[in-house]
């Protein structure tokens, strides 16, 4: 590589990019921002808020559930708030709270200065976050999605379901589904292509591994999710006949569409946090993880089996056998990856130098715990005959809450004990830390593990009250105390957080030690990220300690001589640049001139809004206006503009 | 909110129709016997799983508790050991025995005998129309089977997607429309046990239960003589007059009593309902007082349901009440 060189003088170059890089705090400034920080810290809080309204609907689902024959909720009220607690959990909680991680995380780990699309970055924040505000808005007409989150036909046809509430639910999945495709998209390309000089395929970060698959995962799942919702709403609206078995059509088309896109999705809502696993628990330990390869080839591969195991959440629907046992061995084939990755953390901590047990790593142990209980009773769950006795009942509720609350929140929970400190620059408090881990571990106990055995005992799922004398009795009203435990857990974090904006010690800017990039810039970041463009010599490039080859960061100054000869391409300072690298070796490529801030994401994200507005309210006339302004908004994203910067240089 | 159904007389204790918790663990048939013994082996093989992991994750940490706070040298680590043997072959072996379980379990749990009794069950919003083809009875919400024979369940649904389970005696199957699903149950002794509804299908899905009986080759002959014709028309006054104000009132639109003019087939037929050991499917005992609450007020006890309150003339209640349970 003969690359030109140039000589920088440090502080100069500093104030170049604070100019260039600098968003004005000023409300247009928020609303036209494309910086990955803020959009991931806007995904992280939006997400938790939509956290805390999942969490308060399972609130009153479990109050309503402690006693039998209870008449707190009336039905309809029940069915309204379990059906928008799983939606918010696994739509609006689980998948965005992950993709703030990655938002934020993901150009830092890289050693790039943002996402490859910032523009579509800040559509996908907007989208997610109108979508979720349209669905809500149903609470205002009182016409509340009622069908589940998995929303079965027929029950939710025309026929069954009139009324606008499963309108909202279609209308605002279709509506989300544009902002996780484009996010998904945003990660494969930049993880592909920005990762910085030195981090070939082999030495990424194995989170970059589990949002890489995750992200290729979203982007083959939700059309069967974009397919099954279209056809929905062409039938409840157009009299088409897709579910219709009278004419023709076919209720289990839907089921089948729904769990090609629901069982990857499980995966998706996980994977990013078992990379998140796996970045944490070697800073703990103090080492790399062990067995980096086959935790990656173990998370690809738990992306590709995703797919081929949807069908086992239909084993009573009355399949053939020679498909229902393919299906069994599938679904617990799909935990020998998992089982992998497990062992890589057990045989990480035991060859460990030093346990570090602060706030994020007891999270993790906790995870590990939540995870086998999740994962041992899923395998159970993979057995035919056991699933024609569990399924639809409280067995699967435990089963699938070990799975989420064990595998993505306590690793989310985790990751913000862990890099919330990175994103504010103020450390959150260890002794309510640990507080806040062990109440929330004991009330997430509490309230799930009775519920495999009022599963065995009998007791289906969905059901908004229920006899008693049953045997279910005591179970339930021990989920309800624990749901209350879980809650004041939760809280516990809340304070945490809040109280860390004033009392909060200052974050130095790797405070745990650890050995990625990110922790190479100062906490927080400057809007740029890096100074010059990083060069990682290995896996660990912070614990390696390439000062030299890392450039100036946070910690390591390379004065006394603030002028230093560096390669062309890692100096960057003509306008927004960042580096474009190639694809497995990340060598160097192009200079890429990255986008102003735009309001024109937030203006197409809002014809989109009032395109699905129209649409659930059915005026015509007011669905080609905004359709027209949804394509006039598109028009004046792309329209090209007389650059004053020179194209692209090709640097090496 | 609704306000709590204290309808005088009405009383929701149903467990005492039933002879066991209708848990997974006791199973009565050959069919949940199997997958019982199933799901045993499979919580031992779980809890010993969880165990040896728990260990390996807890141990070190354990063991060096007290250690400096500095960094020792980094443990040998044998990536062949962890991963290779303990991360994938061990779990492979414990799946795959797993799998040679469930093949077992499977074929016990859904025999494909053809021989046995039929009886056809059609799912509504929110009971279950019961069916016996050979024995041309036509009853709901209830389902006699003879102790020790093979019962072939014909499923299918007039509207949503439902699932016929009864935990004590075979697993779950969905009632879907346009489609025909295929149930086993076989019941070892005698005894009454509770099925449910399991696949969410709208507002009182929590009370769409139904009720098994089984019963010896007697006993369950009797009750389909008895079921295969009409009742014995009433003799005294009481019942006279119930059976007017039954037949005058809205109560035939949906309802059919066989025998009578009575010909509704909207809900339940009602030819024997005086014989049933529930009503309002599965949520109600078949007392006096809560056939009379549930007649008054359907809608206060299962909202959203599709029977109507029927506006009743003075002593018109008491009268219906006493027909219906004269219908044996």
């Amino acid at each position: 590589m003969a690359a030109a060189v140039e000589l920088v003088e440090i502080d100069s170059l500093t104030d170049r990019l604070e100019q260039t890089w600098n968003t004005p705090k000023t409300l247009y400034g928020a609303l036209s921002t494309v910086d990955h920080k803020t959009i991931g810290k806007r995904y992280l809080a939006t997400a938790f808020v939509f956290l805390l309204l999942g969490g308060a609907q399972a609130g009153a689902i479990r109050a309503q559930l402690a006693r039998p024959n209870s008449h707190l909720l009336s039905p309809e009220a029940y069915d309204q708030l379990f059906s928008m607690h799983g939606t918010t959990m696994i739509f609006w909680y689980a998948s965005p709270i992950l993709s703030g991680f990655s938002n934020y995380l993901v150009p830092l780990m890289i050693g790039a200065r943002d996402m490859a699309f910032p523009r579509l970055n800040a559509f996908s924040y907007w989208t997610f976050l109108l979508s979720g505000l349209f669905i809500y808005t149903s609470a205002l007409t009182g016409a509340i999605p009622h069908g589940g989150w998995f929303a079965y036909v027929p029950y939710t046809n025309a026929q069954y379901s009139p009324g606008a509430n499963m309108d909202f639910y279609a209308l605002a999945l279709l509506f989300l589904t544009i902002s996780t495709t484009a996010g998904a998209i945003n990660f494969i390309v930049t993880i592909l292509k920005m990762r910085c000089p030195g981090m070939s395929v082999s030495r990424m970060p194995l989170f970059m591994w589990s949002t890489l698959t995750t992200s290729v995962a979203i982007v083959f799942a939700m059309p069967a999710l974009t397919a099954a919702l279209v056809f929905l709403e062409f039938d409840r609206r157009f009299g088409t006949h897709f579910y219709d078995p009278v004419r023709g059509g076919a209720p289990l088309l839907w089921q089948h569409l729904f769990w090609v896109f629901g069982h990857p999705w499980v995966y998706i809502v996980v994977l990013p946090a078992t990379g998140m696993a796996s970045m944490i628990i070697p800073t703990f330990c103090r080492r790399p993880i062990v067995g980096h390869v086959y935790v990656a080839l173990a998370t690809v591969s738990t992306g590709i089996f995703g797919f081929g195991v949807w069908a086992h959440h239909m084993f009573a629907t009355g399949m053939p056998a020679l498909s229902t046992t393919f299906f069994s061995a599938a679904s617990m084939s799909v935990s020998i990856p998992s089982g992998i990755q497990i062992f890589a953390w057990l045989a990480t901590i035991w060859a460990a130098r030093r346990h570090v047990l602060a706030t994020p790593m007891l999270f993790m142990l906790g995870f590990i715990c939540l995870f086998v209980i999740g994962g041992v009773s899923g395998v159970m769950t993979a057995s035919v005959p056991f699933d024609w006795q569990v399924t639809d009942t409280y067995f699967i509720v435990a089963h699938l809450h070990y799975v989420l609350v064990g595998i993505n929140l306590f690793p989310v929970l985790a990751g913000f004990y862990f890099w919330l400190p990175k994103m504010t620059g103020r450390m959150l408090d260890e002794r309510l830390g640990r507080w806040n881990f062990w109440v929330l571990f004991v009330g997430v106990n509490l309230t799930f593990f009775p519920m495999h055995a009022v599963g065995l005992r009998g007791m289906p799922r969905r059901v908004y009250t229920y006899p008693s004398g049953m045997g279910w009795d005591w179970l339930n009203m021990a989920e309800s105390i624990g749901a209350a435990v879980t809650v004041i857990g939760i809280l516990l974090f809340v304070i945490n957080v809040l109280r860390s904006r004033k009392f909060g010690a200052v974050a130095p800017s790797n405070p745990w030690g650890a050995a990625t990039l990110e922790w190479a810039t100062s906490s927080p970041p400057a809007e740029y990220n890096f100074v010059v463009i990083p060069i990682v010599g290995g896996r660990e490039p912070l614990w390696e300690r390439h000062d030299a080859l890392l450039g100036p960061t946070a910690d390591t100054d390379l004065a006394p001589v603030n002028s230093v000869q560096l390669a062309t391409w890692r100096v960057l300072d003509d306008g927004k640049e960042t580096l474009e690298s190639t694809l497995l070796d990340a060598d160097p490529q192009a200079a890429l001139h990255m986008p102003q801030n735009s309001l024109w994401p937030l203006v197409l994200a809002l014809c989109l809004t009032g395109l699905v507005s129209a649409c659930l309210v059915g005026a015509p006339s007011w669905t080609v206006i905004a359709a027209l302004s949804t394509c006039a908004a598109v028009g004046g994203w792309l329209w090209p503009k007389a650059s004053t910067l020179p194209p692209s240089r090709i640097v090496a | 909110m609704m306000t709590a159904p204290h309808l005088p007389g009405v009383a929701l204790q149903i467990r005492q129709v039933y002879d066991r918790n209708p848990s997974v663990f006791q199973p009565v048939g050959p069919h949940s016997k199997a997958i019982a013994t199933l799901g045993w082996t499979l919580i031992v093989a779980a809890t010993v799983v969880f165990i040896v992991v728990m260990t390996l994750l807890l141990l070190p940490i354990w063991k060096r508790r007290h250690a400096s706070v500095e960094d020792g040298p980094p443990a040998p680590v044998s990536e062949t050991a962890w991963l290779l043997y303990a991360g994938t072959l061990a779990p492979a072996a414990i799946l795959a025995g797993v799998f040679v379980l469930t093949l077992g379990a499977y074929h016990a749990a859904r025999p494909s005998g053809t021989g046995g009794l039929t009886i056809e069950v059609v799912g509504h919003q929110w009971w279950w129309e019961v069916r016996y083809p050979d024995e041309h009875i036509l009853t709901a919400n209830e389902i006699h089977i003879p102790v020790g024979r093979e019962v072939r369940v014909v499923l299918t649904s007039a509207d949503v997607i439902h699932s016929f389970w009864v935990p004590n005696l075979a697993g779950k199957t969905d009632l879907i429309p346009g489609t025909t699903n295929i149930a086993w149950i076989e019941a070892d002794t005698s005894g009454t046990w509770r099925g449910t509804c399991a696949e969410y299908c709208g507002m009182q899905h929590a009370h769409m239960a139904l009720t098994v009986v089984a019963e010896l080759p007697g006993d369950f002959n009797r009750w389909t003589e008895a079921q295969r014709g009409v009742s014995a028309a009433p003799t005294d006054s009481a019942t006279l007059d119930g059976e007017a104000a039954f037949l005058s009132s809205q109560c035939v639109y949906c309802h059919t009593v066989r025998g009578t003019q009575a010909s509704g087939r909207i809900g339940p037929d009602l030819t024997h309902i005086g014989s049933r050991l529930t009503i309002a499917s599965g949520m109600l005992a078949n007392t006096r007082g809560n056939l009379g609450g549930w007649i008054e007020n359907p809608d206060q006890l299962k909202p959203g349901t599709k029977m109507p309150a029927v506006p009743l003339g003075a002593g018109q209640l008491e009268a219906i009440i006493t027909y219906l349970e004269s219908l044996k």
